[in-house]
């Protein structure tokens, strides 16, 4: 069976091909279809794997799968290889699990769009570049990936290219930018992979595993840092955060996918992959830490501010990947990617849900100030919304419950101070969850024309949403506490943690997690439902005038755009203009151009010397001949 | 077969000269560019993968003075020839759909340029070789100076003095190797060694020509002004093919005769490489023409050839000859496309442009694969040729390195720039209209199909490629051993003892 694993990236090139030569004549129904079709079939080639692994003996569930030797020059080979593990074999689960699900609810979302057929062909190379990044063997194939769902993610951010409005700005702008930053952070990985492979000699991840002893505190340190940076942009933390808010502009199953689910998890995984050279660099994973913290604390900050409900999901996406990286930056790796597990079960689910809000409200409309009481009108819709958003609060035995809680058990074992962040991080994250819910889908309807015509969708873009549910729901059963089936699962690719809580501590923290995230979901309840007449009322209202000075920052993003525009993109573009006003056409050209003329000018004195019998060039040539003839005569 | 690879397309241009109609000239024309294609295509089936000089050809010329008629073809001139003779056929077809004037003329030219070329690629005796180095310019100089747009008088000019001064001090050079050696016979003054002294002064006259063509900041000035008025075909083979032979003059005549020089150099050089990527790039960002655009673009790219070369090592040394040929497919792809565009609308400038998604699609799409070509994104060939050369230069100087690297950022930058302002945005401007702005025809999807399935053929199995460079790269002797004095050096060809000596980190922090 686990020879077999290139099949899993066959059906979604396959898929993408089929669509992008003979879409047009397929109508919707076939590219649907197709493109769906694949992408389940990868998924079933995923449970094959998962069993076939599963076969194996516990300590050795590891197999590589060569596919064709890809780069060789002299000591550097990249082969194109599959690594199948616990890790990768989890990740393609949820990768083509969840990208079935989206798959099958955008042939209801998209239905009718114009360019229904280019979106499918994108949406199956995403899938192909993703599973390409968590299954390559070697950094320079997770690299093909890694870029690859970057150009996925750009084309989908900027699948409305001709649009623009106030929220987004122009929508192929935020494509740009998604790559642009991207970019930044890719420049990290390639500089990692150079310095890898000069210190250690090669770039298979099983390789430098082995070989990892050879690099000094110092090197393993650099090479840290520099996929720190590549995480930070493909998971949008502090410092390069700021694309996937605007990365929103996309279709609303694209920001499930993409920017919730999947893609942006791969700073997680990569971190979680190369594990083997954390554990060499401690600073590094402080480092990490402290972005992951902070990352979640500022973005949740920003979450509570904003009124477009996709923004809100966005900033709790980069506040939630904030938690992953601080799980991976203490070296709970496998409660990091039971975090990521969970969260793109509950996160999918949160952003297909507003993607009904939107899909069932005229224009589209997101602004919650707008909405109101729409469980009356979209039921279904409601309860999903609310299953996802208890999961995303932490409310207890949830799915996001067991995952958020395990990291935090270890971050408390590693810094109190980054673990009160995280506590304070998760009040704020029950908050503006429900503050979402009780805004859009409790209290009065707040606009009229927006309540009339607001309608639930069709039941292929509710039922796939249903699995997620259940998901959320029981998701945390992957890994109950005392039981531990997937960190004991995924030992076998990251290692075992080297902190383990007693049972005291265990339970301790438990309890603390599950007052605090109640307690968030009280404060929001009392600020949006209750007014301020009740005693929760009131304490809310107590705690916003306490936060108030704060809230223009957060509303306005820290302003973080600003600070980037006005330090970092203006000065390279004015950088850019004088070197090619002034410094290209005046003095470089000049100076060509004045040789130029002086060489006319002598020419022409010359000519008047020599009678114009005797052209310049070849007069120089024969003066350079005869000059060196006399070299080697007088020389020699 | 050498010989007939390097002629037929001059006889083809007498052909086409004699020709008695237009329509006829052009089916001669393109026949015999693909006729050369086919000729070249017979290289590869008896192909040795080693690093030796294959299907050589010698004659004595003038024995008088020891000049030889030599021809032959490694790894590093392999892919090169193949290029030059894919390249034509692809703008033969694009001149025949759109030049009116004076059509036989215009052919001819271009099949002397293919002969000119190929003889630069395939010369071993230095005679042979300058003489071919030169007429190379003649024809370019005449395609922009009588078929190019407003301003061609000058740029034509402009390129013809500027590449032909460089070149001058190349003749005094070769000949001064001859008084010293007594042969113009590149593998016999390889193998006979020359003062470090003659090295020297040498490696700076043949480094000049080269650095000229290359063209290597901050001797690149000629080369906007150029293309902007080159036609297309001439843009596509100016960039393609006519910078090529400066990286290649590098590889082929600095590396092996002037190793001493060229350990000297090597770092200078690289510097310079490396502000000509930084600077071509955000040079390049400034542009609102998109033809100066994607020139601005080639200063960057070829200065991540040069970087390649003169990091010696086998990873960048290979690179940089696979990256050459990735330039060539990338950006002679662009300036077909711009050229496709400016046939339909007679301007280049990005603000007249804007949505064209919506109404050329197909002309989108293909945009789209060769920009990202171009940017080196990973799976399409411009990232095999980066990665290797930022590699091998990581690993001689790890700080060129990074700023080389920094530049694939600002590449991205100006790539997406230039799709932002024509294929995105809102479709305001009539002319752009569906209805006025037709799709590519089957002829233009021709012309780009095969360097699109090269950009894949080479990005997804470039060893098919790499084992043919590789050989004859790990042969350079400067690759082997890293002469002494230039300390960013690491012996490539000792991983082991390498990796245990080294620790890169010291010469990064």
């Amino acid at each position: 069976m686990l020879d077999l694993a290139w099949l899993i990236l066959v059906f979604p090139s396959v898929g993408a091909l089929i669509n992008l030569f003979v879409g047009d004549k397929l109508r919707e129904r076939g590219i649907h279809i197709v493109a769906s079709g694949a992408v389940v079939l990868s998924f079933v080639v995923s449970l094959g794997l998962f069993f076939g692994l599963s076969g194996l003996d516990e300590h050795h569930r590891t197999a590589t799968v060569h596919l064709w030797d890809w780069i060789t020059i002299g000591s550097f080979t990249a082969p194109a290889a599959l690594l199948i593990d616990p890790l990768s074999v989890t990740m393609a689960l949820v990768v083509t699990g969840v990208g079935a699900l989206i798959h099958i609810y955008a042939g209801g979302y998209m239905h009718g769009e114009q360019n229904f057929q280019r979106f499918f062909v994108y949406l199956n190379f995403f899938i192909l570049a993703m599973l390409v990044l968590i299954l390559s063997n070697n950094f320079v194939g997770m690299f093909v990936g890694w870029e690859g769902v970057g150009l996925a993610s750009y084309l989908l951010i900027g699948f409305y290219f001709d649009r623009h409005d106030e929220s987004y700005g122009h929508y192929a702008d935020a494509g740009k930018k998604a790559f642009l930053v991207n970019r930044i952070g890719d420049f990290g990985m390639m500089l990692a992979v150079f310095l890898i492979w000069t210190s250690v000699g090669t770039v298979v991840f099983e390789e430098v595993s082995l070989g990892a002893g050879a690099l000094t505190t110092g090197a393993a340190t650099a090479v840290c840092l520099l996929l720190l940076l590549a995480a930070t942009g493909k998971s949008a933390q502090l410092p390069l955060f700021v694309w996937l808010p605007d990365a929103m502009a996309g279709p609303t199953p694209v920001s499930a996918l993409i920017h919730a689910a999947t893609m942006v998890t791969a700073g997680i995984y990569m971190v979680a992959r190369t594990h083997f050279l954390w554990e060499l660099a401690p600073m590094a994973g402080s480092l990490a830490a402290w972005v992951g913290g902070l990352t979640a604390l500022l973005a949740a900050s920003i979450a509570l501010t904003q009124v477009d409900l996709k923004k809100i999901l966005a900033y709790s996406t980069i506040s939630q990947l904030g938690f992953m990286m601080l799980g991976v930056g203490v070296g709970a790796y496998a409660f990091a990617i039971f975090h990521l597990v969970t969260h793109a079960f509950f996160k999918a689910l949160l952003f297909l849900a507003a993607g009904n809000v939107m899909h069932g409200l005229p224009d589209g409309e997101l602004d919650i100030r707008k909405m109101g009481n729409l469980r009356a009108k979209m039921p279904t819709t409601y309860k999903l919304f609310l299953i996802g958003a208890a999961a995303l609060a932490g409310l207890p035995l949830l799915s996001g419950f067991f995952s958020k809680d395990g990291i935090l058990l270890h971050v408390a074992n590693f810094n109190i101070l980054l673990y009160l962040i995280g506590l304070f991080t998760a009040l704020l994250t029950a908050f503006y969850s429900f503050r979402a819910v009780f805004m859009a889908f409790w209290g009065e309807a707040r606009d009229q024309h927006v309540h009339e015509h607001a309608h639930e969708s069709p039941t292929v873009m509710t039922a796939p949403l249903w699995v997620l549910a259940v998901l959320a729901v029981i998701g945390g059963a992957l890994n109950l506490p005392f039981l531990l089936t997937l960190e004991h699962y995924l030992e076998a690719a990251v290692g075992v943690p080297a902190f383990h809580p007693n049972w005291t501590m265990e339970v301790v923290l438990l309890v603390v997690s599950a007052v605090v995230a109640v307690a968030g979901v009280g404060l929001a309840y009392g600020r949006y439902i209750k007014g301020s007449s009740t005693a929760a009322g009131r304490f809310s209202a107590g705690v916003a005038r306490l936060v108030g000075p704060f809230e223009p920052l957060a509303r306005n993003k820290w302003y973080v755009d600003e600070i980037y525009a006005a330090w970092i993109v203006g000065p390279l573009l004015a950088l850019s203009d004088w070197f090619n006003e002034v410094v290209d056409q005046g003095v470089v050209d000049g100076a060509v151009n004045l040789v130029g003329q002086a060489n006319l000018a002598l020419g022409g004195a010359l000519r008047k010397v020599h009678n114009g019998l005797v052209p310049t060039y070849a007069l120089s040539v024969f003066c350079g001949v005869v000059a060196l003839l006399l070299w080697f005569v007088i020389g020699g | 077969m050498l010989s007939i690879l390097t002629f037929l397309p001059i006889v083809g241009a007498i052909v086409v000269l004699l020709a008695p109609s237009d329509s006829l000239k052009k089916w001669l024309a393109f026949g015999a560019t693909v006729a050369t294609f086919v000729v070249s295509l017979l290289l590869l089936p008896g192909w040795q993968e080693i690093p030796d000089m294959q299907f050589v050809e010698r004659y004595a010329w003038m024995p008088d003075l020891n000049i030889y008629y030599h021809l032959g073809v490694d790894g590093i001139s392999l892919w090169l020839v193949l290029l030059t003779t894919l390249l034509m056929p692809i703008a033969v077809a694009f001149s025949n759909q759109h030049i009116k004037q004076n059509l036989g003329g215009y052919l001819a030219l271009m099949l002397l340029m293919e002969t000119a070329v190929l003889g630069v690629f395939l010369a071993l005796d230095l005679v042979l070789f300058y003489v071919f180095w030169e007429f190379s310019l003649i024809p370019m100089a005449f395609l922009i100076g009588k078929w190019g747009s407003q301003n061609r008088i000058y740029a034509a000019v402009k390129f013809f003095l500027y590449t032909l001064a460089g070149s001058a001090l190349m003749l005094v050079a070769i000949l001064a190797l001859y008084f010293n050696a007594g042969t113009f016979d590149l593998l016999e003054l390889q193998r006979a060694g020359l003062p470090p002294g003659l090295q020297q002064l040498a490696f700076l006259a043949f480094a000049l020509a080269f650095a000229i063509k290359v063209p290597l900041f901050p001797f690149h000035t000629w080369l906007p002004d150029a293309h902007v008025e080159a036609p297309t075909a001439g843009s596509v083979i100016l960039a393609g093919v006519l910078l090529k032979l400066g990286t290649y003059g590098f590889l082929r005549f600095a590396l092996p005769l002037f190793p001493v020089a060229v350990a000297n150099y090597a770092t200078l050089i690289s510097i310079l490489a490396v502000v000509g990527i930084l600077y071509g790039a955000l040079v390049a960002l400034a542009q609102r023409d998109l033809k100066s655009l994607v020139a601005y673009s080639s200063v960057a790219h070829m200065g991540f050839v040069v970087l390649g070369i003169f990091a010696l090592n086998e990873q960048a040394v290979s690179g940089a000859v696979l990256q050459m040929v990735n330039h060539g497919l990338s950006t002679g792809a662009l300036f077909l496309m711009v050229g496709m565009l400016y046939e339909r609308r007679h301007t280049r400038l990005m603000k007249d442009y804007g949505g064209l998604w919506a109404s050329v699609p197909i002309f989108s799409f293909f945009f789209l694969v060769v920009a990202m070509s171009s940017a080196g994104l990973p799976g399409l060939n411009g990232f095999i040729g980066e990665f290797a050369i930022l590699l091998g230069t990581f690993k001689s100087s790890p700080i060129l390195a990074v700023l080389g690297t920094a530049g694939v950022i600002l590449a991205a930058w100006y790539l997406l720039h230039a799709f932002r302002q024509v294929v995105q945005g809102a479709l305001t401007n009539p002319a752009n209209l569906k209805e006025n702005l037709p799709d590519l025809n089957w002829k233009e999807i021709g012309q780009l199909v095969p360097l699109v399935l090269l950009f894949f053929a080479i990005g997804l199995a470039p060893n098919f490629f790499l084992d043919k460079i590789n050989p004859s790269v790990a042969a350079l002797e400067v690759v082997q051993t890293p002469a002494v004095g230039h300390e960013l050096l690491v012996d490539s060809s000792d991983q082991s003892k390498q990796d245990s000596d080294i620790n890169p980190l010291t010469t990064i922090y």
